[in-house]
This record gives C-alpha cells, sequence and structure tokens, in this order.
C-alpha cells in the first residue's frame, strides 16, 4: 500500500505558496499597517484642513490675508529664495569634489556635510547667538556698526541656511559618483573648458537630481521652526516666518486662523511630495531606458 | 598636494573643494565650535553643576526615554509598513508609499498643532482615550506621539530598498528545504534586514532627541514632568542665562556626535552585509 501525495497546484502557485503568506495573513499585516498610518499620518493631515476651514471660508480667507499673515508669507519666501540658491551653489561645488576626484579625507568632509542633520534644531539657532548675539563674540562691533543679525532677517537667514546645507549635496554626491568621470573627461580632452564641460555634460545629467534635492531643501527651509524660532525675536509683521506665526496665534487661542496659516505649509508639504514622486518615477524610467540602450 | 589629491585631467578641484570648505567653515565649523568655546569658560565643576541640575536631569530622561520609546514603535510598525509597500498588493499603495514621507515634508509646528488638537480632550482621537484613563496631550504619552509621527519615514525607507534587494530565490531555496513560511522569515529575511532596520532605529531615535517644533505644543511643558531638554536650552536662553543653554547645547551635540558616529558604522555594517549577500 503506497501512498502518493498529489500536489493539485501549478509549479508556479507552488512556488507563490512557498514564498508568501496566505491570504488572511497578508490582509492583515495591511490592515494593520494601515491602520498606523491612518492613526499617525492620514488623521493628523485631514485635521489641519478640517480645523482650517470649520469656522467656514470667510474666517479661513480673513486669516491668510491678514497683513502679518501675509508679511509671514513674504518673508518665509524671501528666507527661502536666499537659502535654496546658496545651498544649491555649496551642494554643486561640494558634489563635484567629492564626486570627480579622490583625495585624502573625503569621508570626513561627507560627514561634516551632514552634521547638521545630527544637531538639534534649538542648538542650531543657539550657535548663531553666540556668534552674533549682543553677548556674542561680534556682537559689540555689531552694535558698534548699527548692524543687527540676531532677531532680524538675516539671522533668521543663517539658521535656515545652516539647517538645509547638507539636503543639495547629499543628493547630488551619490548621483554623481555613479556617474563617473569618463563624460567629463571626454568633453576636456575634445578641448572643451571647465565650465563648458559643467554646463554642457554635467548638468543635464544631474539636473533631475539638483531639482530634487532643491525641492526637499525648500521645504525645509520654509518649513523649519526650532533653528528660526531662537534667532528670530518673534516680531510681528517683520521677523515672523510662517511656521513662527502659526506659533503666535496658537498661543493666542486663535486656534481658526493658526490652522488656517498652517494649511498653507501642509499644502506646501502635499506639493513637495508629489513633485518629489514624479521626479522618482521619472528617475526609474529613465534608468530603464538606459538600461535598454 | 600629490599624495593629499589623486591626479586628474578634469579641472576646478580646487575652487570646489576651497569654496566646499570655505563655506562649510563659515556656516558649520565656526559657529559649532562657538558653543564649544564658550563652555570653555566654565570651569568642569560650574559645567557639571549646570548639567546636572534635577529639573536638567529630568529633562535628559524624558527625552531620551519617549525617544527610545518612540524609535522603537517606529522599528515595529516601520517594518512592517516597509514590508506591506514592497511585497503586497493594495487599492491606493501608490498614494500611500508618497504619503509615508510627510512627517519630513510637513513642518513640525505644523505637525505639533495638529497632533494636540486631536489628541485633546475634546480632539477627535482624544476624546476616545480619555474617558479610558489616558490622557495624552499635554502628558509625556503627548511627546512620544508627536515623536512617533516625526520618525516615522525613517525606518520605512532604510528597510524598503534592502526588502526590495533580497531574491526571492533565498526564500525559494529556505522553502525547499522545508522552512515554513515563518522559519524563512526569522532565519533568512529578518537577518538581512536587521542592519538597516537598526540604522532606521538610531536615525529616528537621533532626530527624536533634538526634535522641539512638533514637542512643544503638545508636552504642557510642566518642569520635572514634560519638559524637553531642547525647550530648557530656550528656557534658559529667554532667561538670558547664556552659560547655562550653552552647557546644555554642549551636552547635546556631544550626545549627537556620538550618534552619528554609531549611524555612520551601521550604515557600514549595513552595506557590507549586503555585498556580502
Amino acid at each position: 500500500m503506497t501512498t502518493t501525495i498529489t500536489f493539485p497546484l501549478s509549479p508556479a502557485a507552488r512556488k507563490e505558496r512557498a514564498t508568501q503568506e496566505p491570504a488572511w495573513v497578508r490582509w492583515s499585516l495591511i490592515g494593520l499597517a494601515l491602520m498606523f498610518l491612518t492613526l499617525f499620518l492620514f488623521i493628523p493631515l485631514i485635521s489641519v484642513f478640517y480645523e482650517a476651514l470649520k469656522k467656514g471660508s470667510d474666517v479661513y480667507l480673513a486669516a491668510i490675508t491678514h497683513p502679518d499673515a501675509l508679511s509671514a508669507i513674504k518673508l518665509t519666501l524671501t528666507v527661502a529664495a536666499i537659502a535654496v540658491p546658496l545651498n544649491l551653489v555649496f551642494g554643486v561645488a561640494a558634489a563635484w569634489a567629492i564626486a570627480k576626484f579622490e583625495f585624502r579625507g573625503k569621508n570626513l568632509l561627507i560627514t561634516l556635510i551632514d552634521l547638521p542633520f545630527s544637531v538639534s534644531p534649538v542648538v542650531s539657532g543657539l550657535i548663531y547667538v553666540l556668534v552674533f548675539g549682543l553677548q556674542g563674540w561680534l556682537g559689540p562691533w555689531l552694535a558698534e556698526h548699527d548692524l543687527k543679525i540676531i532677531f532680524a532677517v538675516p539671522g533668521i537667514v543663517l539658521a535656515t541656511v545652516f539647517v538645509t546645507v547638507p539636503f543639495i549635496a547629499r543628493e547630488l554626491i551619490p548621483l554623481m559618483q555613479a556617474q563617473g568621470t569618463e563624460e567629463e573627461e571626454a568633453a576636456v580632452v575634445l578641448g572643451a573648458s571647465g565650465w563648458q564641460t559643467f554646463y554642457h555634460v554635467t548638468l543635464p545629467n544631474i539636473k533631475w537630481g539638483l531639482l530634487y534635492g532643491a525641492i526637499l531643501c525648500n521645504a525645509r527651509a520654509m518649513g523649519e521652526f526650532g533653528a528660526v524660532s531662537v534667532v528670530s525675536g518673534h516680531i510681528r509683521g517683520s521677523t515672523n516666518t510662517l511656521p513662527l506665526h502659526v506659533e503666535i496665534l496658537y498661543n493666542e487661542y486663535n486656534f481658526a486662523a493658526a490652522f488656517a496659516v498652517a494649511s498653507l505649509l501642509a499644502l506646501l508639504a502635499l506639493v513637495t511630495l508629489a513633485l518629489k514622486t514624479l521626479i522618482e518615477a521619472r528617475n526609474k524610467q529613465h534608468q530603464k531606458q538606459r538600461g535598454h540602450e | 598636494m600629490s599624495t593629499f589629491k589623486q591626479h586628474s585631467i578634469l579641472p576646478g578641484f580646487n575652487l570646489a573643494l576651497g569654496f566646499t570648505l570655505l563655506y562649510l567653515s563659515l556656516i558649520v565649523l565656526i559657529p559649532l565650535s562657538a558653543a564649544f568655546i564658550r563652555t570653555a569658560e566654565l570651569t568642569w565643576p560650574e559645567f557639571w553643576t549646570i548639567v546636572t541640575t534635577p529639573r536638567v536631569m529630568a529633562s535628559y530622561r524624558l527625552t531620551f526615554g519617549a525617544s527610545f520609546a518612540a524609535a522603537l514603535v517606529n522599528a515595529v510598525f516601520g517594518l512592517l509598513v516597509a514590508w506591506v509597500l514592497v511585497r503586497y498588493h493594495f487599492p491606493g499603495k501608490k498614494l500611500v508609499d508618497a504619503l509615508v514621507d510627510l512627517p519630513f515634508a510637513l513642518p513640525t509646528a505644523v505637525a505639533g498643532i495638529a497632533l494636540t488638537a486631536l489628541y485633546a480632550g475634546n480632539g477627535w482621537i482624544g476624546q476616545f482615550l480619555e474617558p479610558m484613563g489616558f490622557k495624552v496631550a499635554f502628558t509625556p504619552l503627548g511627546i512620544f506621539v508627536a515623536l512617533t509621527f516625526i520618525g516615522l519615514p525613517f525606518v520605512v525607507r532604510t528597510v524598503q530598498p534592502v526588502l526590495e534587494d533580497i531574491e526571492s530565490e533565498l526564500e525559494e531555496a529556505a522553502a525547499t528545504l522545508g522552512a515554513n513560511r515563518w522559519q524563512t522569515f526569522t532565519r533568512v529575511i529578518f537577518p538581512a534586514l536587521f542592519p538597516a532596520l537598526m540604522t532606521g532605529f538610531a536615525l529616528a531615535f537621533a532626530r527624536a532627541i533634538g526634535e522641539y517644533g512638533s514637542v512643544i505644543f503638545i508636552a504642557g511643558n510642566m518642569p520635572m514632568i514634560s519638559e524637553i531638554t531642547p525647550l530648557l536650552i530656550i528656557t534658559k536662553l529667554e532667561q538670558y542665562d547664556y552659560a547655562g543653554a550653552t552647557a546644555l547645547s554642549v551636552v547635546m551635540l556631544v550626545i549627537s556626535f556620538i550618534l552619528l558616529l554609531i549611524i555612520n558604522l551601521l550604515q557600514w555594517w549595513s552595506r557590507r552585509r549586503s555585498i556580502e549577500s
């Protein structure tokens, strides 16, 4: 008497059974993950817009068109318009040196570039107070010359530049390292100048990475709170960025207005994520095309 | 110079590196050194007294405890989310994948007021928790909630690419050799993911320790109970206690640097693991 074990499953189905969980496990895990994300991500996001519009669109519009809000928007845009290009130039220079050349101490340099990510925002603001504040190294000299950095716009710009230093560089370094130096070397051998090589060879290869880094850098520059809070002085209508304006309104129990202004920043975050996803999808496609060539 | 840099025909090295170093020095290194140099004006006993008062010690315990708990929750659920996003298909997956990065993109102040409104006694979530005896907003539990939100993407985004790279042949081999699904996961998949998981945990933990914006709204900020260390620095600064604020920030900086070192080691370990397999 022999018993034969029969496999009613096709080989493909058997393979699936060996490397996949049963359906009930799969759906339970998906459910659990989505529950966690709903609780910690989706509900907070939705609540920003709900609280902003709870008292009607009139209150909403009044809050975001209030002169203080408008001046906060203007300051936030100004700060980002200075901080992002500065870090863009820095990111390109750092990535050019690190990705295209071999030199000693490279890893240390990469670590130093990443440093601002690991510093608490509060400390990031404080160090500028220690340099430029009244009690700081340059404080007496600045006061003598009637220059104001702390509790003024330059301090806000500096603190924002500090916290956003790594964004573009860390996007470009691995990208340019992966691309190697052959194309640039060919251009130089053919007689192109350094700038021509950069503009016609390197830049087209890195433009999406550059844009990607700039978008993330911009989101952080516009949204930075802790570092800016330390150096701003919270002067309404003059040194108040959007996130600081949210705080002031909230602390005055003006919740509808606080959430209205916050909803602008939440929209910025959503646009940032949308652009980021678009660029990632484009990159994937681009890599596939390159693979087929 | 020749030993410092290998020869290359590409131009621009001196300009690019020179600018990089100048920029880093002006923006990052000199200001950071200010914290250490200013602290050096204190004697060691003075420094030690400032950074170990009961109120400060309570803030360390809270900051580290809440950060650790939040990073732990993120390690467990981050692994789950990464797994679900890589291995399964479900409607809306792409949207969910994109939204995982929300805590990176959403300004911390916005996260702070949104979470506070949700978990307050009359909030969407707080109204259910409060009758059960859980007060979240304005307690240390609220700090944990804010730090969990802030750290959410780290584990997902470090584990996700490693999980994508694990070849299905490994799992098939394990199954052929008679392992059941759970054994395959615990003995084949999980060990391959572990370095990435630890890296994600450390990143979330490091971020949580320094976090300020999302926490201060929900914390209640009671000295000895719900006051985090970064807030204490601000408090000292507002009282013009520059020496105290600077001393505390040096403690925070040293801790950040140690964590940065650990994270670099973990990443190195993670890379070596993936090369070996």
